[in-house]
């Protein structure tokens, strides 16, 4: 099969969405003739002009509310936000709006909208075009969260949010934006709230989440050489979550580490722990770790950022120490 | 342009509608059959008459915190907006949203909000919408003085003059922002002159004059149906009531007596009754029939709303999301 990255998997279905619906637009800084910050829109504006590909001002709360009010009356609106440091800018339109509206109306309203922003460390940009605080979506009701971790996973969520008739977080990273995988030429939908078992094993569940899937696999291909059989579970979705095929895989090898690169306290990664530990604690052989980025902002410094940023070496260490129980 | 018979009497209907509304609201809340926050109208019906007169059933609206008036104006039922204050089932949020989240999707009402600017975004994304579409429909951002000193004012109205959005922002002034007097929140008096910057009309008018109100949107309204773009109009008026019904003292903690009861002789009510009997537009027992009509359409409102019954428990989790299935 072809192969294609990640950002252009992306664009591939946001191109076969809008050829299929005239009801897609996209909104977004820069993401007109310039094509995106990371190219994922590159080549869209000229397809399909300036009428469905609206190069926004610098005013996230504008045009994050604008597309509110354009799927509440009857677009399918995806919106980029060039980082998700800057969602903090439009956080009421994402909290307080979109993912109220329809409960506060009582049903009455359908908020299809999908906003597209990218989380990571990793390019020396520092404290405020690093961050990954994708969980404090997690913690609104009313929005999907996604986080996909491959090209196919990509394309394949992507049309499954588009496709949705509520609002969708849609996460990716940017340090995966050139990663290559297979994708299919055609349209495809990947189900919400079904993970994906990335490497089955035997010894330790690693959930993994974005690019610390890939930095999961890249440990479990080194742990196996020593012996320890890592099986990866890429939830794909953290809202809906799927909690079955987590806590299988728990039952089965009865050790979980988490891996996930937002901050340590408060994030999916304690979420996950948790419920193991109120689901299948009875299965559990050692205590639940977590891999995530350390309590502090994304420091500037290559050295410091290196260390900052949670890798496979730091997914190997914790599952060694999980293994001596 | 010039108002017909008809069209005064109409528009008097709905501000009596609306004055009467609230004012057995405020009775209700006292005596606790409302819980939560009310935010009244009360003393600025004319801006919601005379602004929604000029729109169509498909156009929209977003509201604000004080949005009664608004949906009133737009066609909501009052039967299903007391319910909804009651907190019952049958209310128009099904009791999930309460007096600050009324909406009506039928009825092009995008929904009150709780959040001052809250709605004008919204409203940029439905006129957005409208263009797209190309169905000449036109929306209505309503705002107050406080909000336009949010970003988000700014913001909206940037966005919609750089398209030429069917947008008419109205600026409820009523001279506070909950308890601080317009002088201590920003160095202008009139909101208006905001428009220069973004580029399109700013329009200060009348706020308890409906026929000033009316012809002023009717502009806006006109303009923007022919893709012309956005208008600023501020309408000057006044609340009677505190912010809201639980305000101490009922706003005279921060405003004089005096002020007070000086803006309730400007009672935009009374003006329009006296124009209709003054100009032989009306009679007085027409007035008396309409008022008799609306306490008739309240009462049952309220009847409607003590009898319908409360959300099950099992409610709270209906309409976090469209139910979907990935098969």
């Amino acid at each position: 099969m072809r192969e294609l990255t990640y950002a252009k998997a992306i664009n591939e279905a946001l191109r076969q969405n809008m050829q299929a619906d005239d009801r897609v637009i996209l909104m977004g800084e820069d993401i007109g003739p310039y094509g995106g910050i990371f190219q994922v829109t590159a080549g869209l504006y000229q397809e399909f002009g300036p009428e469905r590909v609206i190069d926004t001002p610098i005013s996230e709360a504008a045009f994050v509310g604008a597309a509110v009010g354009a799927a509440l009356t009857g677009l399918r609106p995806v919106v980029e936000v060039m980082f998700i440091d800057f969602t903090t800018v439009c956080m009421d339109m994402i909290v307080n709006q979109m993912a109220k509206i329809r409960y506060m109306f009582g049903g009455q309203a359908k908020v299809p909208v999908v906003l597209r922003t990218n989380i990571g460390a990793g390019r020396g940009a520092a404290a405020q075009h690093s961050q990954s605080f994708h969980a404090f979506f997690v913690h609104i009701p009313g929005l999907f969260v996604v986080l996909p971790s491959t090209p196919y996973d990509a394309k394949g969520l992507m049309n499954t949010a588009i496709k949705s008739e509520n609002p969708v977080i849609f996460v990716e990273h940017k340090k995966l934006y050139n990663e290559k995988g297979e994708v299919p030429e055609e349209q495809y939908f990947l189900p919400f709230g079904k993970a994906e078992i990335k490497r089955p094993g035997g010894d330790v569940t690693v959930v993994a989440t974005s690019a610390m899937v890939l930095r999961s696999l890249r440990a479990a291909e080194e742990l196996s050489k020593e012996g320890i059989d890592v099986e990866v579970v890429d939830p794909r979705t953290l809202n809906p979550l799927d909690k079955e095929t987590i806590l299988e895989s728990v039952r089965k090898t009865g050790r979980l580490v988490v891996a996930d690169e937002g901050p340590f306290t408060c994030g999916v990664a304690s979420d996950i722990a948790a419920i193991a530990a109120s689901e299948a604690i009875e299965y559990l052989r050692a205590p639940v770790m977590k891999v995530c980025s350390p309590d502090t902002p994304v420091p500037f410094s290559p050295s410091l950022e290196k260390d900052y940023i949670p890798d496979e070496r730091d997914v190997i260490e914790v599952v060694k120490k999980i293994m001596e129980y | 342009m010039e108002i017909n018979a008809q069209m005064f009497l109409s528009l008097y209907r709905v501000m009596l509608t609306i004055r009467r509304f609230e004012e057995r609201v405020q009775d209700l809340y006292a005596r606790g059959f409302i819980p939560g926050l009310a935010h009244l109208y009360i003393g600025e019906e004319a801006v919601a008459a005379g602004v929604c007169a000029n729109l169509r059933e498909d156009d929209y609206i977003t509201s604000t915190h004080r949005g009664h008036g608004h949906v009133i104006a737009k066609g909501a039922e009052l039967k299903y907006m007391m319910a909804e204050l009651f907190g019952r089932k049958t209310g128009y949020c099904k009791g999930k949203g309460g007096s600050m989240h009324i909406a009506d999707m039928g009825k092009g009402i995008l929904g009150a909000n709780g959040i001052a600017g809250g709605g004008l975004p919204i409203a940029v994304g439905a006129g957005l919408s409208i263009k797209y579409r190309k169905t000449q429909q036109v929306v209505v951002g309503f705002f107050g003085d406080g909000a336009s000193n949010n970003g988000v004012f700014h913001e909206s109205l940037n966005f919609a003059s750089l398209h030429k959005l069917p947008v008419v922002f109205v600026c409820e002034n009523n001279l506070y922002g909950i308890s601080v007097h317009q002088k201590r929140h920003q160095p202008i008096e009139d909101i208006a002159i905001r428009a220069t910057s973004y580029n399109i009309p700013g329009v200060v008018v009348d706020g308890n004059d409906v026929t000033a109100v009316y012809k002023e949107t009717y502009k806006a309204v006109k303009r923007a149906r022919a893709g012309e773009g956005p208008t600023l109009i501020e309408c000057k008026t006044y609340r009677w009531r505190g912010h809201h019904e639980g305000d101490p003292n009922q706003g005279a903690r921060y405003r004089t007596k005096e002020e007070i009861e000086e803006w309730k002789k400007k009672c935009p009510i009374k003006r329009l009754e006296e124009k209709l009997l003054g100009e032989k537009i009306a009679t007085k027992s027409t007035l008396e029939e309409i008022e008799k009509e609306i306490q008739r359409e309240i009462d049952e409102a309220v009847e409607f709303a003590e009898k319908s019954p409360f959300p099950e428990l099992q409610d709270i989790y209906e309409d976090v999301y469209v139910p979907e299935s990935w098969g």
